[in-house]
């Protein structure tokens, strides 16, 4: 907070910089890396960075430890994916199954909250890891309506058609700008980013406003925030369900583009653990943080397996080696970062770094 | 009102309450016989659950350190258990009863060595230094159950394994029309014995008057002078190693073992510790009984709800006692 009201310090203005060059890569993605995995890759860091933005509110913000996020971004892809499957392509299907999906959240956001904020903090984190985990195994069990394991593949709006023709030319082609065809799939690019962006925004405004200062003060000192005349579990269970709706609509933005929703991709634990990775890589407590932490994971994810699978090719006489470093085990490597992160510097890259450029 | 709690404190409280669900149970499945063969299902995967919780309680109560690593010791028991158990493959198939027994003393030796082992790491390099912050525990505890979750794979593989079971072990004795597993039995007796020791320990013997005094004031306790983290290294290495034991019960009780099978079973013991409260062991019985009656009735009686049965009964707990039946910590 001094940092913003003095004279920004070097490493904000580092950690700023950075951002803005993130969103500036993000938003010409498209016409920057022309292949298909690129374009993966820059989407799914829009949809983590709203959804590590919007876990960050909670555990960052607010303290509260919670191990549900996946559901809520879950619920938002399900909702869309049952809908488009149900009702066909449209948007009417996309905006019903996201308007369902931040229900349900909400509705589930509302009963956990109040029934574990209340108590002890740390029964929060546990139920929330039950409540998620049951939602994981209904969402396998009622294949009837989820797909079960197998998920769900649907089709979205004709604008996202890769054969869509955005613009054309002269001779009724899809017209080409800078050699980037001017398709639906562009169209489902943009789609993701500017609803990533508004989302992201409208976080950033939140945690500005004094509902924001708020925030911070029951997470450094509850008993004072609580004496100050501010209802602890009210905000809590505020900032609980704010985070879920966002992260069910990320959800359905995530649905929307991939166009396959399934365990793997909107439910699993796998992710939760990701999105953990992310907010504690990139540092809790700063919406800065979210966007840096998603962009080092989503692309460590996508490039660093190949690496791994090099460097077991490499040690394959080795004992036990090569299967540590098989591509599969690459979790195990983040692990030890992760710990290693949580214990040296528990503030994250963007945290530490403003600090540095501060007492400098 | 006043008078119904008083009349139900006298004869045991909420201990009446698994007394409870079994005749609700009773009512409601109608047939003695499987009702009995459900009620000793219950019972005994309650008990193996226990193993698996009570350590968890007690870390918790004593110190405030909640492990989120917890089940990387149960899935490490029951590996372990099962790596020694097909080692020993002629001990455990021979007809002699006296080498089966060897074979399982065995293998539940090596697994309580390595929950010891584990345990005495894992409290002294990954939690000693995040005391009093729970926040960095949870993320430091769930970071090393990663982490064991991928060493477990990357040593055994993917694939589910196989568990055998001591010859003596398998079958069922056939009581009226009623018939009863043997491993089921000996889990019940294994997990009685558990109990049984830790309560005459925590309330016969010094040291468990200590544990206990730590679990009521820790700071009044280290003010008369005792080391109260010398003692909690002591309940995080036997805790750990019940885990162990538990999850090599476990093991043989379902015979086929993935990775994933210590995530399955920390969300249950998640529920069974919030439902019988944070610190106790008889609370930890109490809700691994409960748990374990309710999986097996409602299984029998409404297949589809028997997932999310044991979070609609945490859910009800929660909301008639917000701090669990039994809690030991204020």
């Amino acid at each position: 907070m001094s940092a913003s009201l003095s004279k920004p310090s070097f490493g904000d203005i580092a950690v700023k910089s950075t951002v803005l060059l993130i969103a500036a890569l993000l938003c010409f993605a498209p016409f920057l890396f022309q292949d298909v995995r690129a374009l993966e890759v820059a989407a799914r860091i829009c949809v983590f960075i709203v959804l590590v933005a919007s876990y960050d509110l909670l555990i960052g913000y607010t303290g509260i430890v919670s191990f549900a996020h996946t559901m809520f971004f879950g619920f938002g892809a399900y909702g869309a994916a049952i809908l488009l499957r149900q009702m066909g392509p449209g948007w009417d299907a996309v905006i019903l199954g996201g308007l369902a999906g931040v229900l349900v959240s909400l509705v589930v956001a509302t009963a956990i909250g109040l029934l574990s904020l209340r108590v002890k903090a740390i029964f929060f984190a546990m139920i929330t890891l039950a409540a998620a985990s049951v939602a994981l195994v209904l969402a396998s069990q009622l294949s009837h309506f989820t797909g079960g394991e197998d998920g769900i593949t649907y089709r979205t709006p004709d604008l996202f058609k890769p054969a869509f023709k955005l613009m054309v030319d002269e001779d009724g082609k899809v017209l080409r700008l800078f050699g980037v065809k001017m398709n639906g799939k562009l169209a489902a690019y943009y789609f993701v980013f500017v609803t990533c962006l508004l989302l992201f925004f409208v976080m950033l405004r939140l945690v500005g406003s004094p509902l924001g200062t708020v925030l911070k003060a029951i997470r450094e000192n509850e008993a004072r925030a609580e004496a100050i005349g501010y209802r602890v579990v009210a905000y809590r269970t505020f900032v609980f369900c704010l985070s879920a709706a966002i992260a069910s609509l990320a959800g359905t933005v995530y649905a929307v583009w991939l166009k396959y929703t399934g365990p793997d991709t909107a439910l699993s634990f796998a992710i939760m653990i990701d999105i953990l990775l992310m907010v504690v890589i990139g540092g809790m407590g700063t919406m800065w943080g979210a966007v840096i932490g998603a962009v080092l994971m989503v692309i460590a994810q996508y490039y660093l397996r190949d690496l791994m699978g090099v460097a077991a090719e490499a040690t394959a006489k080795l004992p036990l080696l090569p299967e540590l470093l098989n591509p599969d085990r690459w979790l195990f490597w983040l692990g030890i970062i992760f710990i290693l992160l949580v214990y040296f510097f528990p503030k994250g890259i963007v945290g530490t770094i403003t600090q540095k450029g501060a007492r400098g | 009102m006043e008078n119904l709690s008083q009349f139900f404190g006298r004869f045991g409280g909420v201990y009446l309450l698994p007394v409870g669900l079994a005749l609700g149970a009773f009512v409601l499945i109608g047939a003695p016989s499987s009702w009995a063969t459900l009620t000793i299902a219950g019972l005994s995967m309650g008990m193996m659950v226990f193993l698996m919780a009570s350590g968890l309680s007690l870390i918790f109560g004593l110190m405030d350190v909640l492990n989120f690593g917890h089940s990387a010791f149960i899935s490490f028991g029951a590996f372990v258990a099962a790596t020694v158990l097909s080692a020993l493959s002629g001990w455990v198939g021979a007809d002699s009863v006296f080498l089966n027994s060897m074979a399982l003393v065995f293998a539940l030796l090596a697994a309580i060595s390595f929950g010891l082992a584990a345990g005495w790491f894992f409290e002294s390099v990954i939690i000693r230094p995040v005391y009093h912050d729970h926040l960095r525990q949870i993320l430091i505890t769930m970071g090393a159950l990663i982490v064991s979750e991928q060493i477990i794979l990357a040593l055994w593989g993917g694939t589910p394994i196989t568990v055998l079971r001591p010859h003596f072990l398998e079958g069922a004795i056939i009581l009226g029309n009623v018939s009863v597993e043997i491993y089921r039995l000996f889990a019940f007796g294994l997990g009685l014995v558990a109990f049984i020791g830790l309560y005459l320990v925590l309330n016969r013997s010094r040291i468990g008057l200590l544990v206990r005094a730590g679990v009521e004031n820790r700071e009044m306790v280290e003010a008369l002078g005792f080391r109260i983290d010398r003692l909690f290294i002591g309940v995080f290495m036997v805790g750990s190693a019940l885990a162990a034991v538990g999850g090599a019960m476990w093991a043989g009780y379902e015979t086929l073992i993935t990775p994933a099978l210590g995530g399955e079973m920390m969300i249950v013991v998640f529920i069974v510790v919030i439902i019988g409260g944070l610190g106790s062991i008889e609370g930890t019985l109490l809700g691994a009984i409960m748990v374990g009656l309710t999986a097996n009735y409602v299984g029998f009686l409404a297949p589809k709800l028997a997932l999310a049965s044991n979070m609609i009964l945490m859910t009800i707990i929660l909301l008639w006692r917000p701090n669990g039946l039994r809690p030991a910590v204020k």
